[in-house]
């Protein structure tokens, strides 16, 4: 770093390609995202029809709204390494081990005679417990991957079994249940007919999303992702900000185990293992490149709207969670499919307008 | 005497069987039934599927794809093979031939979709892993199949002997189809010309496809190749557990790749032997061999695992950068 401490003039010349690059950024949601709108909006049309009187019910959406946040938390703790041009495998274990630990203060240690304020008390302990846990395994992995310099899937999956491995070891593979009513009774609550975990995740969605477009730190998650090496050539301190990418994730892995354990009352090594490869999936449906770069938070939601469209409406149809997972499947495989046959049409006419113009 | 030491690691499959020996002698020294013949074909028997895997695997990770879907490849062949076993009487040979065709068969998909959609492997598997495997469970209910014919739940013990202390060390089945698989693989990936083009595809596939590597054809081969050893490998799972399970397979891609990486394979593409792929298998096994019979939990065994990833990706990727650096001091003084 000390070499390139001069910092470039900020003349007009130097900043203009860099404005535009900060622009497209921010600017790029493209094509994806109105096809992923529309797809959303045929789906809704779709299950209308098909079920007259059930699913287009505040019932269905409100339950939608309770099942869809772990899932989301999940998948932008999955985003934003992909954004950076990584991957992080080791979502789901860090979110059960935090789970584990809130769970272990909660149920083994908070007195049973504990009430009122002093609940409240044990509940902030805990939560701040499972936060420093996570901080501390985000800065653990985010540390191997930038010092170290390996492909953050063989980090992530080294850290995965470690992290699972130990859960499952001073668990025993049991789970934890039993917490203490108010946070159960919070986590079903619902303010104005939306419930509290949604709008966890609404807010935390909308901080994403600002972080990644609008402050310094964002767009250098977007630069290493594009290409690390100029990123560091140009005076940005990679290392650092692979370390954020990965305390980021984990930190958003504490508040998906906070709301998962609320939802299932129960905390063990091997919950919702399923969600990994579905976070994945939901993020290059919803157009984050799987190089890294480029992807945005919009994107991201619609394409779990989508997912979770789709379950909803085969649950009332009647049909089994394995068809919505092939469903699930067979989406993400056909939107990349029209996003190739577009890319495809666009450089054929682009190639031949050139030609005509020449 | 250190520059001998430096060539020595150098290579990750010299470090890895150094370690291995190390590890051995440690738990033979601890535990007198290590060092066993019988351990050691048991052992082998054990990690026989793993190892059928992770040679698919590996041949995958060298053309720089990532194909996690070889888990539902297998439980998908394993059971439309029982179930034609079951109903319809077939034979050994047709049903296995079946399961193995089949797999080749997902695994061409695989490759056509990664071809055609001009995706990164992992992202086309993750989608087609999710619908063989839910559409396994749909049309199935994701009941077992405990009636299996005798021929394949029968133990074939190829080869007997009695050892000193008078256990049975047995060669079978398993452990033969293992070591074809092996030596398959390795002929496929160092001694012809298909391998050696895959080593150039994963190295830098731009550079392949311009010096005229049929790209399709030849990931048509890759992914069919894995497809077909899961097929096999499905076949050899029941074989052990005398049944077949939608979902027992599931859940173990991470780990097989874990195993493959461990050898030395690249994700980057390119790099990795296949005796780097049998090393980190060895290593493993022998792992979790030894600390069961030095009576530590089982439940352990994930902590062990996931240290020795993190420590052997660490030190390789720590060599690699000193090799380079050393060789950008002597190009710069040259």
């Amino acid at each position: 770093m000390s070499r390139s401490e001069q910092p470039l003039p900020r003349t007009d010349a130097v900043r203009a390609p860099l404005d535009r690059a900060v622009a497209a950024i921010r600017e790029s949601t493209g094509t994806n995202l109105v096809g992923l709108l529309l797809l959303l909006l045929g789906l809704f049309a779709a299950f209308s029809v098909l079920l007259p009187g059930t699913f287009l019910q505040p019932g269905t959406m409100q339950s939608m709204m309770f099942q869809l946040p772990e899932l989301g938390l999940l998948s932008l703790a999955m985003a934003i390494p992909l954004v950076s041009g990584g991957l992080n495998l080791a979502i789901i274990a860090t979110a059960n081990q935090a789970a584990l630990l809130m769970a272990w203060i909660l149920t083994t240690q908070m007195p049973a005679d504990a009430a009122g304020g002093e609940i409240w008390l044990w509940i902030a302990f805990a939560f701040v417990a499972g936060f420093l846990l996570c901080l501390i395994i985000g800065l653990i992995t985010g540390f191997i991957v930038a010092v170290i310099g390996v492909h953050p899937i063989l980090v992530t999956l080294g850290t995965q079994t470690l992290i699972s491995g130990v859960s499952i070891w001073l668990t025993r593979g049991q789970t934890l249940s039993g917490f203490p009513d108010a946070l159960i009774h919070v986590s079903n609550e619902t303010i104005a007919g939306i419930p509290i975990s949604f709008g966890i995740f609404a807010v935390v969605t909308l901080g994403v999303h600002i972080l990644l477009t609008r402050t310094v730190l964002g767009i250098q998650i977007h630069m290493i992702g594009s290409n690390l090496e100029s990123t560091r050539f140009s005076g940005v301190d990679t290392r650092r900000v692979q370390v954020w990418v990965y305390v980021l994730s984990s930190l958003l892995c504490w508040l998906a185990a906070i709301v998962m354990m609320a939802r299932f009352n129960s905390a063990g090594a091997d919950i919702a293992q399923s969600y990994l490869l579905i976070t994945i999936l939901a993020a290059i449906l919803g157009g984050i490149d799987p190089y890294g770069g480029f992807g945005r938070v919009t994107g991201l939601v619609a394409a779990l709207l989508i997912l979770q469209t789709i379950s909803s409406g085969f649950n009332l149809l009647g049909f089994s969670q394995h068809l919505t997972l092939a469903l699930w499947g067979f989406t993400l495989i056909a939107v990349m499919a029209v996003k190739r046959f577009t890319s495809v049409l666009v450089t054929r006419y682009c190639s031949r307008s050139s030609i005509r113009g020449s | 005497m250190r520059r001998a030491f430096a060539a020595i690691f150098s290579r990750a499959e010299t470090t890895l069987a150094v370690v291995i020996v190390i590890v051995a002698m440690i738990f033979s020294f601890s535990s007198p039934y290590f060092l066993t013949l019988s351990n050691a074909a048991d052992l082998i028997e054990a990690y026989s599927v793993t190892t059928i895997l992770a040679a698919g695997v590996f041949v995958v990770l060298v053309s720089g794809g990532i194909d996690i879907s070889f888990a539902a490849v297998a439980s998908v062949t394993q059971y439309i093979a029982a179930m034609v076993a079951t109903h319809y009487g077939v034979p050994a040979l047709p049903a296995i031939a079946l399961a193995c065709a089949l797999g080749a068969l997902l695994g061409c998909v695989n490759a056509l979709l990664t071809y055609y959609l001009n995706v990164v492997s992992i992202i086309v598997t993750i989608a087609t892993s999710s619908i063989f495997y839910a559409l396994l469970i749909y049309f199935t209910g994701g009941s077992e199949i405990y009636n299996l014919p005798d021929w394949w739940t029968d133990r074939v013990v190829l080869f007997r002997f009695e050892t000193a202390t008078g256990d049975f060390a047995r060669i079978t089945l398993p452990m033969v189809i293992m070591v074809a698989v092996i030596i398959v693989t390795h002929l496929l990936m160092s001694r012809t010309h298909a391998g050696r083009q895959i080593y150039a595809l994963g190295g830098n596939p731009e550079a392949a496809s311009r010096v005229g590597i049929h790209i399709l054809r030849l990931q048509l081969l890759i992914y069919g190749y894995l497809g077909f050893l899961a097929g096999l490998a499905g076949f050899v799972q029941a074989h052990r557990v005398h049944q077949v399970v939608p979902t027992a397979m599931f859940g173990t891609e991470l780990s097989v790749l874990a195993v493959a990486i461990l050898g030395g394979a690249s994700l980057i593409g390119g790099l990795g032997s296949m005796s780097g792929v049998v090393l980190g298998v060895l290593l493993l096994a022998i792992l979790q061999n030894g600390l069961n019979l030095l009576g530590i939990s089982p439940y352990f065994f994930d902590v062990v695992i996931g240290l020795a990833i993190l420590i052997s990706i660490s030190v390789t990727a720590l060599t690699e950068r000193r090799a380079r650096s050393r060789r950008r001091i002597v190009g710069a003084a040259t």
